[in-house]
């Protein structure tokens, strides 16, 4: 089942080395915090302690008398100062009537969570501007706090004091109720349950930052930002600040891992830039890790409600889920929308007729919620694969079982699927990927053992857990988009030149912050025009080189912006061959094009490499009548559908029932991203990405008190993992093309985690499935399974 | 008041802020921004350097504790080994750094050099690690991207290459 596409000269299916590692090994490259700006301004942030409260007053006096401190500035003073002209910006108004309260960069007269902005501290150097916040003095009164999701549904507090209901927006989709009823009123079997999918932070090891740097005399400004998204912050800062879109340029150095942690239009982005507009100095802040937390936005904070119907035989026929979303205090760039982008997932990958799905959205007095890895895809995928496993203990079979009953086209090959969900699955194949990860983990071994050691009443128990995902990546077909109401585009910009040296230069629209596209782009022109991938620079990141783009999220790099190199260098290779035709005399139609050379049919003998014909494109001295000289195309790609990437992870776990302890002790996937363009890249993705979602079923989550603080924003306390938790992971994959775009590719940047948070708990569950346990939340801690062992609540 | 070190084989003298931690004098007194900063709880190694040949969380000490101590960072790492005669591969780097690359033991990039000066320090003390040995060597370097696989695989393979 492993991919066997045969490499040619680093095209695709070549396990190439990644051209960013030098720099990186060496320490040559530049993170945000490297830059620097002479006479540069430190931005420090004094922050609300308060979740709710009203700002009475602010004393900046003996901060202001501090040494090295330039300024301090209120929200009022920054309001009457008029350096914004927009409130930041939500993209994705999900429905014509959702609730958008103003959002500010700083607050003026209410706080609306921990780590609100109320006021912002200018120094000379980074130890002072921390010195100076902490001399600032606010006085708050409290004001009764939404500091919980179910505190926000059940209003208990408003969340924003000038509304009367914490609800934002409710989004249905539900394109045949009476199905999903009938469905559920001919039913044998029925499984109702709630999960929680816990607030998590994103943790990127590269903290936030952002450098502005402003030309007074030209009007120009340069913002340098630890962004995933350059592009879309530079329309975002033109219109909330009204500097012209055209005096912005917005560079992102190195970027230090995202995970949807950098893709927001946050207020740190907007307050530097207009600050160093207006002062004309340059202005630089370094977020501190343990400030992330309330400074930028978390992932997931969702409550699922589901319940699917299923026949005698455990064929699902229907699934019903409500959504209670945690929008936090604000609206960022996409908070709306990413609980939407897991509601087509609900059905799995199964042929489930019917879906009806609905979501509400509240604000609560917490930070923002937005994207993280996966961004409402991991959600449903845990829900439907959490359900699955419940439905195969009702119908009393196993839980490959119950998936092979369910599966699209019987988990054989198809194309075009229409799922209930209203979307066409591009292609999948899933048998071979379940058959393949169950072999791969001695599943029919592991199940001898587990029944020894139950039988045994050993102290150690072991849980075998599956999950059989899909995802959507690809982000997106622009239509699609606007018929969610979202604010942009899904296109991707890419442009090929050819130059005089036959060297080659690549413009991305799509942005790295880890992902290897230098490497990945250089063999797509490798693969298209025969060019040695070394041959190949890739400019990206920056909007003067690559002036359109929509960026880094959903797995859409590849599928869409790589796309859209492969397009553009056939476009080039294209021209290049009425060169050659032109040169040799012949019929372009007679011009064959093979590993990098033209040569006329039939006459071998006679080639020109297509690297030597840049020289003659530029010269311009006999090319054929009428063309324009250079070999430089451009495309811009809009994917007509998404890619639909699947796989089969197990999850192995051994539990001490005496004391809770768990250990994650083995972990397969195998996962079908359709073509691979570099398969050592896409296992890197896919081994961070189980272990994020595992982090997520184990250890993760922002905990907030009663009164709305969070009690473990820093890495001291928030369990990201370290090498110590995490095992050894198998790794295999199919090969099923898609069939959304001509290179057959699909996306992987979040497949691992897509699967391995309801894989992992999965095999929590079976673990305790002797103690009466159906369920755990997450994440399922020594103590909860200690709890669910000894019948105290889970 | 006055501190001076060596980095990477180069004297230093500067004129600091007696609070100034090592890291941030490595980074903005030294002028050397291969040592990144991660955290404010000496939580995720990313700020790791050698002091005197030992792996040291930079931000965990303060410069001038570092008064008179050989320093080491990611910059100075392949210079070291060209000049210890332990250098490999086509880049003439440290070995642990090339078994970053061929492991592919990198994404993003910003834990690298703090992991890979961790893991050479870690295999000076433990030139045969087991796997689990290698994993705990390497608890107090926290990275987001790779899920550890590759880094593990990479240490092994530097350790191998070693024995």
């Amino acid at each position: 089942m492993t991919a066997t596409m045969e490499p040619t000269k680093g095209g695709f299916g070549t396990r190439m080395l990644r051209k960013e590692d030098p720099k990186l090994l060496t320490g040559e490259n530049q993170f945000i915090d490297d830059i620097k700006a002479p006479g540069q301004l430190w931005m420090g942030m004094v922050r609300s302690t308060f979740a709710h409260a009203t700002i009475d007053s602010i004393d900046s006096s003996a901060a202001e008398a501090m040494p090295n401190v330039h300024s301090v500035l209120t929200g009022a003073q920054l309001s009457e100062m008029g350096l914004w002209q927009a409130p930041l910006p939500c993209a994705w108004p999900v429905t014509d009537d959702m609730v958008n309260p103003p959002h500010y960069p700083v607050a003026i007269s209410e706080a609306k969570h921990v780590g609100d902005i109320v006021a912002v501290v200018l120094c000379s150097d980074r130890y002072s501007v921390a010195d100076a916040v902490e001399q600032v003095v606010v006085d708050y009164t409290p004001l009764p706090a939404a500091a919980s999701l179910q505190d926000a549904v059940d209003g208990k507090a408003m969340a924003h004091s000038d509304l009367d209901t914490n609800k934002a927006f409710h989004w249905p989709l539900d394109p045949n109720p009476e199905g999903t009823a009938a469905a559920f009123a001919d039913a044998v079997h029925t499984v109702t349950a709630t999960f929680t999918q816990q607030r998590l932070l994103p943790m990127p090891m590269e903290p936030r930052g952002c450098l502005a740097v402003p030309s007074p005399a030209g009007g120009e400004i340069v913002f340098y930002s630890a962004t995933q998204v350059p592009h879309i912050l530079k329309v975002m800062i033109a219109a909330t600040s009204g500097i012209p879109e055209n005096k912005i340029r917005v560079i992102a150095p190195s970027v230090g891992g995202g995970f949807g942690g950098k893709l927001n239009v946050d207020a740190d982005a907007l307050l530097a830039v207009t600050l160093a507009n207006h002062l004309g100095l340059p202005v630089r802040w370094t977020e501190q890790r343990s400030e992330g937390a309330g400074a930028s936005h978390q992932g997931r904070g969702q409550i699922q409600h589901v319940e699917a119907a299923a026949d005698a035989d455990g064929k699902v026929t229907a699934v019903k889920v409500h959504l209670d979303a945690d929008m936090g205090a604000y609206m960022m760039l996409i908070t709306p929308g990413v609980p939407l982008l897991g509601s087509f997932l609900y059905t799995g990958v199964y042929d489930i007729a019917n879906l009806s799905f609905s979501c509400d959205g509240y604000f609560t007095n917490l930070t923002p919620t937005d994207a993280y890895r996966g961004a409402g895809r991991p959600e449903a995928s845990y829900a439907i694969e959490r359900i699955m496993d419940m439905m195969a203990g009702k119908v009393g079979i196993t839980p490959e079982e119950i998936r092979s009953r369910n599966y699209i086209n019987g988990g054989e090959h198809f194309e075009n699927f229409d799922a209930a969900s209203t979307l066409t699955f591009d292609s999948g194949h899933y048998k071979p990927a379940h058959d393949r990860a169950l072999e791969m983990a001695d599943v029919a071994g592991l199940r001898t053992e587990q029944a020894r050691r139950r039988d045994a009443g050993e102290a150690k128990q072991l849980g075998i857990g599956m999950c059989t995902y899909v995802e959507i990546c690809g982000l997106a077909p622009s239509r699609a988009l606007g018929g969610l109401n979202y604010g942009a585009g899904g296109w991707e910009h890419a442009t090929v030149r050819l130059l005089p040296t036959g060297k080659v230069e690549v413009v991305s629209g799509s942005t790295p912050h880890g992902q290897g596209h230098e490497t990945a782009w250089s063999q797509i022109i490798a693969e298209k025009m025969g060019i040695d991938p070394n041959d190949v620079e890739v400019l990206h990141s920056d909007t003067a080189l690559s002036p359109l783009g929509l960026d880094t999220y959903g797995s859409r790099s590849l599928a869409v912006g790589g796309v859209a190199i492969a397009m553009a260098a056939d476009k080039v290779v294209d021209k290049a061959k009425l060169i050659a035709a032109h040169q040799f005399e012949a019929a372009p139609e007679d011009i064959e094009f093979v590993d990098g050379s033209f040569s006329v049919a039939g006459s071998p003998s006679k080639s020109v490499h297509i690297q030597e014909l840049g020289f003659a494109a530029f010269a311009a001295h006999d090319l054929p009548d009428g063309m324009e000289p250079n070999l430089q195309e451009q495309v811009n790609f809009d994917p007509p559908n998404f890619a639909f990437p699947f796989g089969t992870h197990v999850a192995v776990v051994e539990i001490d029932t005496e004391t809770g302890g768990i250990d994650l002790i083995d972990y397969v996937g195998v996962d079908d991203c359709g073509i691979q363009v570099n398969p050592l890249i896409v296992e890197g993705q896919v081994h961070g990405g189980i272990v994020q979602g595992a982090a997520q079923a184990l250890f993760e989550e922002a905990v907030y008190d009663a009164d709305g603080n969070i009690t473990n924003p820093s890495l001291m306390d928030y369990l990201v993992p370290s090498a110590m938790e995490m095992p050894n992971i198998q790794l295999d994959s199919t090969v099923t093309p898609s069939t959304t775009n001509p290179l057959g590719v699909k996306g992987v940047g979040e497949a691992g985690t897509i699967g391995s948070a309801a894989a992992v708990i999965n095999a929590v569950c079976d673990a305790l499935s002797p103690y009466g346990v159906t369920d755990i939340e997450m994440p399922a801690t020594p103590q909860r399974i200690w709890n669910a062992i000894n019948g105290g609540a889970a | 008041m006055q501190v001076s070190m060596t980095v990477n084989g180069a004297s230093h003298s500067h004129d600091i802020e007696p609070r100034t931690l090592l890291v941030h004098h490595i980074r903005e007194g030294v002028g050397l921004t291969g040592t990144n900063i991660g955290c404010d709880t000496s939580s995720c190694g990313a700020c790791t350097v050698h002091v005197g040949g030992q792996s040291v969380k930079s931000c965990t000490m303060l410069a001038v504790q570092a008064e008179g101590e050989a320093i080491t960072t990611i910059e100075g790492l392949a210079g070291q080994a060209q000049a210890d005669g332990s250098a490999t591969g086509d880049q003439n780097w440290h070995p642990m750094q090339e078994a970053f690359q061929q492991c592919h033991a990198l994404q993003c990039g910003y834990c690298t050099p703090g992991m890979v000066m961790a893991a050479t320090s870690f295999l000076n003390e433990n030139p045969n690690p087991t796997e689990d040995q290698i994993r705990e060597g390497l608890e107090g370097n926290l990275c987001r991207c790779t899920g550890y696989h590759n880094i593990v695989k990479a240490v092994q393979s530097a350790a191998g290459d070693a024995a």
